[in-house]
Formats: structure tokens, C-alpha cells, sequence
């Protein structure tokens, strides 16, 4: 171990670059892509707004890879945030624990909704969770039973929906929009379908009841996207009658080459998302170690500035790029959580 | 071969004028078919690579261009300094509202009724969010300028430079575009009178991250991969070649530096994503090196450089005749003083085109760089290798994943900055090359 640690330190040192690590005057933090580019201009406008602190370091990788990162432990060689599209796991909260992050605050920031779209030149679509459903599960029923999903072509599923295959880029199953989709279409679409009954006369355990419900079928007509929205958005592209799974923040900044399908009749807009009456929506968040508040500079200022209306209200930055802000009361509540010191 | 590899001579049973066949017609075929194939491989090499080089190009040559809009800008101590602070508390520079100086001139230069806040509104979005930044920086720079009105160009909004580019599609209806009739109307206007224009975009070599696109540029990420590059150069180098001369002239022969020479060669083939989880376990969790700094990618990427070093400088030095070691031994030389004066000045070339197909090879890896936490947004210039910073070919994989349209073409502009960095590196191994290389 000794010789190990000598080797590294020799290395280090011949870089020719003496000095020891200096303590660390930058925010750094990890996660969600989704939450990247709320987080991002955050930063660039703290580091505008906050001349005295560096402006905060913002890594990529997803809600999974940050939270791991975040779980590390404490102290200045481990990030101080992670940002994650989804609520984080018991499981995630017991490593952290385990690895000394015993003090976790959670903020969120807003809601983010997710949209399906097609291709510019298509017709007008009419989405419900039932017909999503019907199109993408593994197993369907008919006349009773469940069976392989027999369905090739959106029409078959149901005759308003357009005569061409079924093609469908849904996001992978390292993304955190995956979790909604599945909860929110494919669940949903399940239990209106009546599927959920007659799965539920063939299993008892409710666990498997839910993982059969949301089962994507493997045959190739939904299509697993592990990239970002922009590969989504090359698939469509190349196959003009696929329909797309985006953000919505992404599809109102390409809105000129994408349709957007209304989903149980409402069409998705910050407003409609707001109001609860789009069904898929989910919020998003940003975890903070309690014990680096105060220790790394500019940390406090950084998630007061986040939180603040000016950044989450309404009317701001982040609410011109796609995020759906909380409601006021909501909002208020965050940031008295915040100061507060509420813990996980 | 067989052809030719026959040396026995039979003797021809045939009549003497009709000619021995030899196969010199096949064997012409043959070559010929063979040219033939290579020139294919070839034309098919060069075509895939015009398609590449012109997809780069064609979309990302707009990026070297950027929309300005030059506003006279009245620096009014209203506005900047109302109370008349400024020598007692020099944070009242850094916090005055600058976008209000924006708004009113563009207000005056369109002729706008300031009270129609929709509008004026819109008009403010055809700027940049970093005009703030940009005008408190004249003014922190030159209080002086304060009660002056002065000409400043500032960046036009992303969308707008789209727009005036051409990139976006203004036929589809306007709640479907980011630019709005209005804008583009008030554009034209503007362009008509000459304030705003297309100028060659040097920020795109000089801005940090950002999240506005006209704002972004690979500065950031160039003193990260040159950082890294030194780090890589500084260390694999000397590392590299030492060990590859004790192999190739001191070591001996046995199953020990077999094994040493299986294992290198497996190295240089290993994915470079696990030097990446190396570089995690040793250097950050382990010897506890800062996340996101250039030192770490920089000593990742020695890691990963060092087997294509070690095979290709030993390649050099195996082709070295023997001859030369022989006579310098047989003139008294040292086995030290052979490879010293002797072996190595011939086997540079090979050895610095190696290294230099290693560097270009480090240059574009990204890989690794993910999970040492260099796939990062990082607006601050790095002032050390310890600080965080990001690498060029990070900046176009971030710049990738993007959503608004303006990014498209700078991630090409991108692709085209490290295209030209390793067009350099290439031709600086072919120049040491050159002025190396010595013939027997």
C-alpha cells in the first residue's frame, strides 16, 4: 500500500506541477442530464450575480451516476450536490449513510414534462396511455388472454391513430424518464386497457403484476434510447412516422421540427403541466450535503440563488427554458425547508 | 509467389517455337486486379472521408461567424451608480442594472414606447444575456466611461443568429419558432442600418462553457487539453522510451519479460474507459486528487498512451541495424554510449512519431474523462492543472446533447477546431520525421 501510495505521489510530483491540492473554492456538482441545462444556467448566472465565488462546476452522467458520486462520503474531494430527475432511492440513502452522508436535503426545483412527438409533417396526434400501451407492452390481451403483443401498426391498436408501423423512441432504462414513462403510460395505460385484471388473475404478487404492466416489448418497434433527446430527435428524423419521447424543454426549442401529440385530449404546455391536467409530469430535484454548507464557499449562496424566485418563479431563466415551476405556496415551502435545515 | 518460387527448371518436352508458357498473362491479370483493388480501397477511404469532412464543414463553417448588434450605449450614472458610491464602495459597479442600459438604447435605436413592456420585451431577448457581464466589465475596467454614451457591440441572442443565418424555417407559423415576426422585422431593420451584422466569431475560441449558445465557446476546453497534453508528454515520454530501451538492449531473455512485453501489448489494446475507472480508484478515492482537474485526465491518458509509446518506440528501435551497435561496440564504446550516441538518434523519428500518434489518440478521448468527472460545464479559465477544467473533444459531446438549434453548429465548429489541432500534430510528425531521418 505504502509503495503504492509512493508511486502515485512521485507521479504526481514529476507532473512538475508543485503544490498541494489547494482547499476547494468552487461548488461542484453531478447528475441528471435532464437537470443539466436548468442546473447550467444557474451556475453561469451565480458566477455573473456572485463576482467574489468561482462559478460552480456542473458534471454530467445521470440521476444514478451523480447520486452514487454524491454518496462517496464527505469532505472536499466529494461533490457538495447531485442533481436527479427522480426522488432518490431508500436504497441510495442507506449506502449514503453508510458511507458517512448522514444529513441529505432535499430540494426541488420545479417539474419537468415529458412530451411525445412526431415528426413536423405528420398529422395531428392523439395520444392516450391506453393506446401507448396497447402499442408498446410486451404482452397484450386479446379476447381475454395475455399474449405477445400482436400489434404492428398504430392503426391496429386503434383506428384514429395513423396507418404506419409502430416505431417508438422511448428513453433507456438508465434514463430517469424511463421511470416516468412507465409509471405514468404504461401503468396507467394498463390498468385502462383492463390488462392489470387479467394479470392479476395470473399473478398474485403485486411486484410482478406492476414489472409485467410495464414490460417493453423486444421486437424492435420500441426503441430504447440511451443517448440524449437530440439522438431521439436524428431517429424521427430518419423515420418521419416515429413518434418521439422528449422534454419538454427541449421540444419547445425544436418545436419547428417536431408535432407534439396531445395526451387524453390536453396538449403539454408549462401551464397544463402546472395545473395537473397533463398527466406525465414529474418533479425534479437537487440533493445537498448538509455538511459541506458553510465549508465550501459559496455553496449556501449557490442553493439560496437556485431556489430563489428569480431563478424557479414563474417568470424566470429557467421557466423560459422549459421548467415548469411549483406552485407559489410550493415554492414558498421549499425554500423554508431550506432554511430550516429539514433533512431526509 | 508460388509463381516465381519454382526454382527448379523443367525442361520443355515441347517443340522448340512454340514458347514455354510461364503464365505471363495471368500473372499480368493478377497484378492488375490487384492494382485495380487497391485503388478501390482507396477511392472508397477518400470518399467516406469527403463525406465526413463535408458534413463537418458545411454545417459548422457558420459557427467561425456570430451575430452582432453594435448599440450606442449611454452609460448613464443613473442607472450604473445613482447614489454616487462608487469610490466608497466599489461592489455598486459590479451589481448596477446593466440590462437596463441595453434596453433603453435599444429602445431609442427602434423607436419604442418604453411602456409597451411586451415589446420592449422582445426587443431585449435580441440581445445576450452576457451583455450584462460585457458592460460591467468596460465599466469596471474604465469608471471613467460612466455619464458617456459609447458604441458597443454586443452578441446577438442565439436564436436570433440563427435566424439571421438562416437556420431556422420562418415559414412555419410563428408560436412554433423561437423567433417571433417581430424580431426578425426589427433584424432586418437593424441590418438595413448597419448595427447588426455577421463578424468572425472569435469567441469561440476564447469563452468558457455557457449555457447561451452565442456566449459558448472552447476556451475552457482547450487550456484543459493542453494541460493535459503537457502532462501526457512530459510523462509518457521519458516513462516510455526508458522503459522500451531496457527492454529492447538490457533486459534478458526470459519468461519474466515475456510476460512483461504479453502484457503491454495487452494494455495498448485494453478499452479506455477502465483506464478511466483506474484513474477513479487510484487517483481521486484513493490518493485523494481533486475531481475535474487536468492533472488526473492528464495522468489517466500517460496511462493509456504509454503502451502505444513502449511498442512503438521498441519497433524503432529493433529496425536499427545491428550493424551499428557492432561497429560502435568494436570502436570501444560502451553498451550506455551505443544506445546513448548511436541507437537512439536513429530510432527518434519512429519514436516521435509514436508519441505523437499517442498524444493525437489522447487528444481525442473522452472516455475516460466521464467518470473522472471532466464531462463537466466549467465557465472559470482553470489557472492551474489542479483546477477543474474540461477537454476539447468533452466540449463537443456536451455541445452534442444540446437542445437549442445554435449548438448544432458550434459542436461542428468544434469537431472543426480539433480537426485542425490534429491535421498539426500529424504534420509536426511528419516534419520531425523528415529532419530525423537518416539513411544507411
Amino acid at each position: 500500500m505504502k509503495a503504492l501510495k509512493l508511486t502515485v505521489a512521485a507521479l504526481v510530483a514529476s507532473a512538475a506541477f508543485a503544490g498541494a491540492a489547494a482547499a476547494r473554492d468552487q461548488v461542484q456538482v453531478a447528475g441528471s442530464s435532464t437537470v443539466l441545462p436548468y442546473a447550467k444556467i444557474v451556475a453561469e448566472s451565480f458566477g455573473e450575480a456572485f463576482p467574489d465565488f468561482k462559478t460552480p462546476v456542473v458534471e454530467s452522467g445521470g440521476s444514478s451516476a451523480g447520486l452514487k458520486e454524491f454518496c462517496k462520503g464527505v469532505g472536499e474531494d466529494t461533490i457538495d450536490i447531485a442533481n436527479s430527475s427522480r426522488k432518490i432511492k431508500d436504497s441510495e440513502v442507506e449506502a449514503c449513510k453508510a458511507a458517512g452522508v448522514t444529513e441529505i436535503q432535499e430540494i426541488k426545483i420545479g417539474y419537468d414534462g415529458i412530451v411525445f412527438a412526431t415528426d413536423a409533417g405528420n398529422a395531428d396526434l392523439a395520444l392516450k396511455p391506453e393506446q401507448l400501451y396497447k402499442a408498446l407492452a410486451a404482452e397484450v390481451v386479446v379476447d381475454g388472454k395475455l399474449v405477445a403483443n400482436p400489434h404492428k401498426k398504430w392503426s391496429e391498436v386503434d383506428a384514429s391513430l395513423p396507418d404506419a408501423e409502430i416505431a417508438a423512441y422511448i428513453p433507456g432504462e438508465k434514463h430517469g424518464t424511463r421511470e416516468v414513462f412507465e409509471e405514468k403510460i404504461l401503468a396507467a395505460g394498463c390498468k385502462d386497457a383492463g390488462a392489470l385484471d387479467v394479470i392479476k388473475a395470473a399473478v398474485s404478487d403485486e411486484k410482478q403484476q406492476h414489472s409485467k404492466c410495464v414490460a417493453v416489448r423486444k421486437d424492435g418497434m420500441a426503441v430504447d434510447i440511451d443517448g440524449d433527446y437530440t439522438e431521439t430527435l436524428a431517429r424521427i428524423a430518419s423515420n418521419k412516422t416515429g413518434i418521439g419521447v422528449f422534454g419538454l424543454s427541449f421540444y419547445e426549442n425544436n418545436a419547428d421540427k417536431l408535432k407534439v401529440a396531445t395526451v387524453n385530449g390536453v396538449v403539454p404546455s408549462t401551464e397544463t403541466i402546472a395545473s395537473g391536467e397533463y398527466p406525465v409530469s414529474r418533479p425534479l430535484f437537487f440533493y445537498v450535503k448538509k455538511a459541506h454548507l458553510g465549508v465550501i464557499p459559496g455553496l449556501k449562496e449557490y442553493v439560496e440563488f437556485f431556489i430563489d424566485d428569480q431563478m424557479i418563479g414563474p417568470d424566470s431563466p429557467l421557466a423560459d427554458y422549459g421548467l415548469v415551476a411549483a406552485p407559489d405556496a410550493e415554492r414558498e415551502e421549499i425554500r423554508k425547508s431550506f432554511e430550516a435545515g429539514n433533512m431526509l | 509467389m508460388t509463381e516465381i518460387a519454382s526454382p527448379t527448371v523443367k525442361v520443355s518436352t515441347r517443340p522448340a517455337e512454340s514458347r514455354r508458357d510461364i503464365g505471363i498473362k495471368r500473372r499480368y491479370a493478377a497484378e492488375r486486379r490487384f492494382r485495380f483493388y487497391g485503388i478501390i480501397a482507396i477511392v472508397i477511404g477518400l470518399f467516406f472521408l469527403a463525406v465526413l469532412l463535408w458534413s463537418v464543414v458545411s454545417k459548422g463553417y457558420t459557427a467561425f461567424l456570430q451575430t452582432t448588434i453594435t448599440l450606442p450605449i449611454e452609460f448613464s450614472e443613473k442607472v450604473i451608480d445613482p447614489k454616487n458610491e462608487r469610490a466608497t464602495d466599489p461592489k455598486q459597479l459590479m451589481s448596477a442594472n446593466y440590462p437596463l442600459l441595453v434596453r433603453e438604447a435599444l429602445v431609442k435605436q427602434l423607436g419604442l414606447d418604453p411602456k409597451e413592456r411586451p415589446l420592449v420585451k422582445q426587443a431585449t431577448d435580441m440581445v445576450s444575456a452576457s451583455a450584462r457581464t460585457q458592460l460591467r466589465d468596460i465599466v469596471v475596467a474604465d469608471p471613467s466611461v460612466i455619464g458617456k454614451t459609447i458604441p458597443v457591440t454586443l452578441l446577438a441572442e442565439a436564436n436570433i443568429d440563427s435566424a439571421f443565418k438562416g437556420q431556422i424555417d420562418l415559414k412555419v407559423d410563428e408560436s412554433k419558432r423561437k423567433v417571433k415576426d417581430q424580431q426578425v422585422a426589427w433584424m432586418n431593420q437593424l441590418a438595413d442600418a448597419g448595427a447588426l451584422k455577421k463578424s468572425f466569431n472569435t469567441g469561440i475560441f476564447t469563452f468558457g462553457a455557457s449555457s447561451r449558445p452565442e456566449a459558448a465557446g472552447v476556451g475552457v476546453a482547450l487550456i484543459g487539453s493542453l494541460y493535459m497534453m503537457l502532462i501526457v508528454l512530459v510523462l509518457s515520454l521519458p516513462i516510455g522510451v526508458a522503459a522500451s530501451i531496457y527492454l529492447e538492449e538490457f533486459a534478458p531473455k526470459n519468461r519474466l519479460t515475456d510476460l512483461i512485453e504479453v502484457n503491454i501489448n495487452n494494455l495498448a489494446a485494453v478499452p479506455s474507459i477502465v483506464y478511466g475507472l483506474l484513474g477513479l480508484a487510484v487517483f481521486i478515492n484513493f490518493a485523494g486528487l481533486p475531481r475535474s482537474a487536468a492533472l488526473i485526465g492528464g495522468l489517466v491518458l500517460t496511462l493509456m498512451t504509454l503502451p502505444t509509446i513502449i511498442i512503438a518506440t521498441r519497433a524503432a528501435l529493433k529496425a536499427v541495424p545491428p550493424s551499428i551497435r557492432a561497429a560502435a561496440l568494436g570502436l570501444g564504446a560502451s553498451k550506455m554510449q551505443t544506445i546513448f550516441h548511436h541507437v537512439l538518434p536513429l530510432a527518434m523519428p519512429g519514436i516521435l512519431t509514436g508519441t505523437i500518434i499517442g498524444l493525437a489518440h489522447a487528444l481525442g478521448e473522452t472516455a475516460p474523462l466521464l467518470l473522472i468527472g471532466m464531462v463537466a460545464f466549467v465557465v472559470d479559465y482553470p489557472g492551474s492543472p489542479l483546477e477543474p477544467s474540461t477537454a476539447l473533444p468533452v466540449q463537443i459531446y456536451m455541445w452534442a446533447n444540446e437542445a437549442e438549434r445554435a449548438f448544432v453548429e458550434r459542436t461542428s465548429g468544434a469537431i472543426i477546431i480539433l480537426l485542425i489541432f490534429l491535421v498539426f500534430m500529424n504534420l509536426g510528425a511528419i516534419l520531425l520525421r523528415r529532419r530525423f531521418e537518416r539513411r544507411w
